[in-house]
Order: structure tokens, then sequence, then C-alpha cells
């Protein structure tokens, strides 16, 4: 089993990740990802599998066609073809703060030690690492800086709200 | 100047540490080139042509002595003596060691200054017009907006990796001089019939390969909702711009492929759900801010100065300074003096280390410690006392900063060009100093009166050609280096793009088709009052490609007028 982050810690990753749209081959119990498409087209065949189901999306899906069936699924994952590809911290953001989702949100593919403080800070909290990082030394990154100015899914107050409160 | 507080520091010490760590993981092997790229980008770093280049922020043009004396210091012993000023209120430095980066940002930490963001395809350094804070015509002191913004854009963790670079200017005043129409986001501050603050929101400007003049999204909004807007601009821009094209990569496409009101429309929807959220801003930030910035202590001074009229009268070199570089300024008694960076023989916006030394003192010694950095690449001394125009003149004589040029033909802009660039179709600098040369008669000079002139090595027009009365664009002529001509671009209130007349010339008849150019404004004029681009507006290109390009145009008038003057 590959190890991810979850929560500032390295962990066993429980999932497994159908990268593509497995026709037939589908397990029949443990926890999967599967593509989006493949959820959109099977989520009710899908939810009589034994184990928990997770959708993974590429960073342009709209994030709207997910919306009701948020609390059906253990894990989201977002899927960065090139972490220089913004548009998933974005989606992250509007999965957490417009549609509320509250469970696993994972970041995967081309996905960088230095990449994780901005990634969390819009709502990640995992992350599959690309293979050639070292997921134990990642976790200093989360740390990099202290304090921020903006609002963020970590800290939705902006840092002179914080302020003006005498909170810091 | 604005102050850090402890936190501002903080963050600014605490990204030098990270930048460090990340370079020594570069170095170490423990990261790619590719992977570090983006990385040392958002930190200001290039890798030119012939060496790294460091590219500082100077939020919104505004410097302290300290700074710059900083800067002279980092240009000795990091670079080769000098810095450039560049048209987007940065310094670059050109000859740094990569390994010397994070110790230079270090160094910059120690006096506020940073190179966040200052490359890469994230939101840049914001700009604003360089007499803000002092112009007559000033409706809302731009500052206090530029360093919320600069604030809310410093390490934003959504908009980090955009399609492209996103640049903000802010204007304040009822003239723009900081060139908004052609920026990505451009805000002119304005007040309603109640007093209120609020903003003009003008998106998809901007230069490079597919110039366009920007368009109004919002005609009022309200300061408050400053923040919250930007973030919805920038959230439809970062999911819908397009990453296929670094060519059509910039919002400007967007807001053209989408047309500016379904645009706007998508601004608003996404507006609706962060309007009045946790980022609306709040009074008592506001004033915090306006708070921690450091304001001149004027003296209660008269209008007039007996001795500086007389000196005026008694000295014409002083008097021809004294109009192109001295500027009004709203407190009685007190003028913006710019500190001409564009000498005959040096490139546009280059500055020694020992001149950049000498003007810190001449900053302290005269305007409260203070200096500006124009995006026409001068220094501006903003708060002097008139009645120190004399001898202040006197002092920057011979340091060469006192060429009295202005708004004339000489003030090239002009981007580094083939020299540093590693993108350049061809060279810049010593385009403009042919030019420098061929005008180098003042009296001839302030005959021509106000012109702009731009030059530009290549499409990505960071020397701003598109806005030039007269834009020169470096371009490739199967390998030879060439240059396109055009004329009609303004920037200001009344911004145009520039018109091409013509097939590209090669470098050595720039100047003679400057001339040119020149010889038919002068013919065609309608009075000393009407300007060059004036004359382009009325008259149009057609005369001016005749006389360049073709053989039929005469010029009536100039004929007349040497009779006259015989
Ligand atoms: S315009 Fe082109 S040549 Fe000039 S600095 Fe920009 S990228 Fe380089």
């Amino acid at each position: 089993m590959a190890q991810i982050i979850k929560h500032r810690a390295v962990i066993q990753d429980s999932w497994q990740l159908l990268e593509q749209d497995p026709i037939g081959a589908l397990p029949f119990s443990g926890d999967v990802i599967v593509p989006l498409d493949l959820w959109t087209r099977e989520s009710d065949t899908l939810s009589f599998r034994l184990g928990r189901i997770g959708v993974w999306l590429e960073v342009d899906a709209d994030p709207a066609a997910i919306a009701p069936d948020l609390d059906r699924f253990g894990v989201i994952a977002v899927r960065f073809a090139q972490f220089t590809d913004g548009r998933g911290n974005s989606l992250a953001r509007l999965l957490r703060e417009r549609y509320g989702y509250r469970g696993e949100l994972r970041a995967i593919g081309d996905v960088l030690r230095d990449q994780l403080y901005y990634l969390s800070r819009c709502g990640f909290d995992a992350f599959t690492l690309r293979a050639d990082q070292d997921p134990q030394q990642a976790l200093s990154a989360f740390d990099d800086l202290s304090e921020a100015y903006q609002t963020s899914v970590e800290r939705p107050q902006p840092l002179f709200r914080r302020r003006s409160k005498g909170h810091l | 100047m604005y102050l850090y507080d402890q936190i501002d520091q903080r963050i600014v010490d605490e990204r030098v540490r990270q930048f460090r760590n990340q370079t020594r993981r570069h170095l170490a092997g423990e990261l790619s080139v590719d992977d570090f790229r983006p990385l040392r980008l958002q930190n200001g770093l290039y890798i030119e042509r012939y060496a790294p280049m460091l590219r500082v922020a100077i939020p919104y043009g505004l410097l302290s002595s300290v700074q710059l004396r900083k800067l002279a210091h980092i240009a000795r012993t990091y670079d080769k003596g000098y810095g450039h000023f560049s048209t987007r209120q940065n310094i670059q430095f050109n000859w740094p060691r990569l390994e010397d980066a994070p110790e230079i940002l270090a160094e910059l930490a120690g006096v506020q200054m940073h190179a966040i963001q200052t490359s890469g395809s994230c939101i840049r350094n914001t700009t604003t017009d360089h007499f803000a804070g002092v112009a007559l015509d000033e409706i809302v002191d731009s500052f206090v907006w530029c360093e919320l913004i600069r604030q809310w854009s410093a390490l934003h963790p959504e908009f980090a990796y955009l399609p492209r670079k996103f640049k903000i200017a802010v204007s304040g005043s009822a003239a723009d001089r900081a060139a908004t129409w052609v920026h990505d986001i451009g805000l002119h501050a304005l007040r309603a019939a109640n007093d209120e603050i609020g903003f003009r929101v003008i998106v998809g400007g901007g230069l490079g390969r597919t110039p366009v003049v920007g368009h109004v999204i919002c005609e009022y909004l309200p300061w408050c909702h400053l923040l919250t807007y930007l973030d919805a601009i920038l959230r439809v821009y970062n999911r819908h711009g397009r990453r296929d094209n670094k060519y059509k990569a910039r919002i400007k496409i967007l807001v053209k492929e989408l047309t500016p009101a379904v645009f706007a429309q998508q601004v608003e929807e996404e507006w609706s759900h962060l309007k009045d959220g946790p980022a609306t801003l709040i009074e008592e930030e506001v004033r915090r801010i306006e708070g921690r910035f450091t304001r001149p202590a004027y003296a209660e001074l008269l209008a007039e100065d007996t001795f500086l009229n007389a000196m005026l009268a008694a000295e014409k070199p002083f008097a021809n300074w004294h109009r192109r570089n001295v500027h009004p300024h709203k407190v009685p008694g007190y003028a913006a003096v710019t500190l001409s960076l564009k000498r005959t023989g040096a490139a546009p916006g280059d500055a020694s280390a020992e001149q950049m030394d000498a003007i810190a003192g001449l900053a302290e010694r005269y305007s409260f410690g203070e200096l500006r950095v124009s995006h026409e690449q001068n220094l501006v001394l903003p708060d002097v006392r008139v009645s120190d125009l004399h001898a202040l003149w006197r002092e920057i004589r011979p340091l060469g900063l006192a060429t009295p040029n202005i708004g004339l033909l000489t003030n090239i802009i002009a981007c580094p060009g083939g020299d540093f660039c590693s993108l350049a179709n061809a060279k810049s600098i010593p385009v403009a100093e042919a030019i420098q040369q061929r005008f180098d008669d003042l009296d001839y000079l302030h005959d021509i009166g106000e012109l702009d002139l731009n030059i530009s090595g290549c499409m990505n027009s960071c020397g701003h050609h598109h806005i030039g009365h007269i834009g020169i664009l470096g371009v490739d002529k199967q390998g030879e280096e060439y240059y396109q001509i055009s004329i009609g671009g303004a920037q200001g209130v009344d911004a145009s793009l520039g018109k091409v007349i013509g097939p590209a010339i090669a470098q050595d008849k720039v100047p003679e088709i400057v001339e040119k150019l020149i010889e038919v404004y002068l013919a065609e004029r309608d009075g000393e009052e009407e300007r060059f681009i004036d004359t382009v507006r009325r008259i149009g290109i057609e005369p001016f490609k005749d006389y360049v390009y073709g053989t039929n145009y005469q010029t009536p008038r100039r004929h007349s007028r040497q009779l006259a003057a015989a």
C-alpha cells in the first residue's frame, strides 16, 4: 500500500485509485476512487458495492456536477496533470467553501513538496505525492510560513479581521 | 513610506527562509530544473541570456533613501555595479549568481523589501501613479489601496498558478499616469457624491502580441468590496483562462472570447457568493494601513518664491529643466522633481550604485528621505521645497540626472532588449542611444515638444511600444534585427494603440526614420500647442507613411516657414 500524507502525517493509504474507466474489472469490495465519468454513469450500481466509494476529478471539473452527491463520497481527489495548473486550487475552495464538502479532499498527480502549503490553505487535507517525493521530508512544508493575509479554508478569517479582534 | 509591522516582517522573513531551503535543495540536485523554475520565478529570479536576473518589487513605486542605499549595496556587492529600473516599478539586477539570490533577498527583507511574485504566472507587483500622494489632481491617495492589494495578492493560495502573469494598476487622480487601461485590471479610485471612496474596474487591457484597451466592467465598486471583487475576477480567470497556448492565456483573450458583457456577468455571479464574506474590508483596517504610512511634515510655505523666480529669469538652462522636470504639488511651496535616468549614452532606466547612493542622499536632504519610481523609468523626489529647486538642480547636473527631457522625445522608455533578455528579437538600448544622439540639440527637442517614444525588443512589449506616440518594436527578419515603427499610441485618459506605418527597417535606419516622422509633424502641426500625437490623430498616419516610405510627400509648409525665417 502506498503512503500518503493526511492531516499532516504520513499514513498508509487504504484506497485504491482507478485511473481508467474499469469496465467489468471493478473490484467488488474495498475502497475505490473512481473517475468522475464512471460515477456520473453508474452511481447507483456503485453504491451497491461493499466498501466505500470516492471520486476523482480533473482540475477543470465543474463542482456543481457532484454537489448533490457530496455526502456519498469517502474521498474526493483532484488530479493535477501539472503542478502549475492552479485550477485545482479554485476547485478545492469551491468544494469546501461553496458546496460545504467536509470529507477527505486529496490532491493526486503532479503533487510536490513545495505545493503543499498553498494546497492545504485551499482545503486539501490529503496528498498523494508524485512518486519521486519523500512524504516524510515533505511534512515540514506545511510550516513554511506561519501567517497569511488572505482568507483560506484553513483560516476563514483574513489576517485583518483576526487582528481587529485582538486574536493575535 | 509604509512601515511593516511584525507580521508583515515575519511573512517576508519566512518567505526568504523558504526560498533559501528551495535553492539549497535545487543546488544539491534534489529539486529539478523544471520543478524549481516556478518557485524561483515567484521569487523574482529569471535565468536570462547571460546570467540570472533578479527583479525586485518597489511596491507602488514608493522607495525610501535607506532602501535605495540597500539597492546600491546589492548592485555593488552581487552585481556589476548598477541596476535597471523597469516600466513596472521594479528594479532588475542583471548579473547576480543563483547561489547568492537567497542572501540578496535576506538583505532586502532587512529594509522591508522583497521580490515576491515579481515574475511567474501570478499576481505581480501592483503599480500606481508616481505622483500619488502629492499630485494636484489627486482624488484619492492610491497608496493605501495599493498596500491593501499588495497584502491580498502576496502569497495568495488560490492564485499562485494562474494561466499567465497578472498585473494590476491603480490610479487615484484625474489624469491617468499609471497606464490603467492597458493592465489586466485597472482601478480608478473615485469619490461618490457622498464622498465615499470606490473604484471603476477595468479588465482585459494589455500590450504584448495582442494589444487591447481594457473594458469597464464595474463603474463604481464601493471600497469595502474591493478584495472580494478582485477574488471573483481572479477566480473566473484562473478557472476559465486558456492554458493551452501561452499567447492566448492572458485575461484579455478570455474577456474578448467571452465578450466583456458575458465576462462581467460571470464575475457578478462569482462575486454574489463572495460578497459580504470575511474578505470584505472594514474601516478599521483601512485606517490601520493609512496609519502605517509615514507622511512628510510639510512646512507652511508661500506658493511663490522670489529667489526661484529670479533664477528662472536669469538662467535659461535652469528654466528649461524647471519647465520639463518639475511638477506641481498639492502643498503650496513644494514641488515634485523628476530625476532623469535618460541621459544620452546611458541605457534608459539604468542607475549605477554611485548614482543610487547620491540620489539617496539628495532624497534625505531635499525630500524627507522619500522617492518614487516612475513607470517611465525615472526617479522622482516627491516633496522638494520650491526655494530649494535651484540648489538641487546644481547638485544633480554633474550627476547626469538633470537632462531636461521629461515628456520629450529623448525620455525614451525601453526594455532591456537583446543585450540582456533571452526572449528578445532585437536590441533596444543601442537604438535608444542612437535616437538620443540624433536629437541632442535641446532647443530642437523643446521645439518638438511633448512626445513619448517607447521601444520593446520583442512582442512581449515590456517597453510598452503600443502606447508610445512613436513605438518601436524589435522583430526578427531572417535572423537580422529589424524594427517595426508605429505611431499614434498614447497612455492616459485618452489611451490608444499605435498603428504600424509600414515594413520593418534596419537598426541603423531607425534614427533617420524618427527624424522623418518629426519633420512631417513639424510641417503639419497646427501651431506649437499641437503635440505630435494630436497631429497624428488629426491628419492620420498616411502623410507620415508616404514621407517615410514613399516619394510623393511634400512638406509645403516647411518650405514657406524657411522662407519666413530667412
Ligand atoms: S519586450 Fe521582449 S526583449 Fe524586451 S524585456 Fe520584454 S521580453 Fe525581453
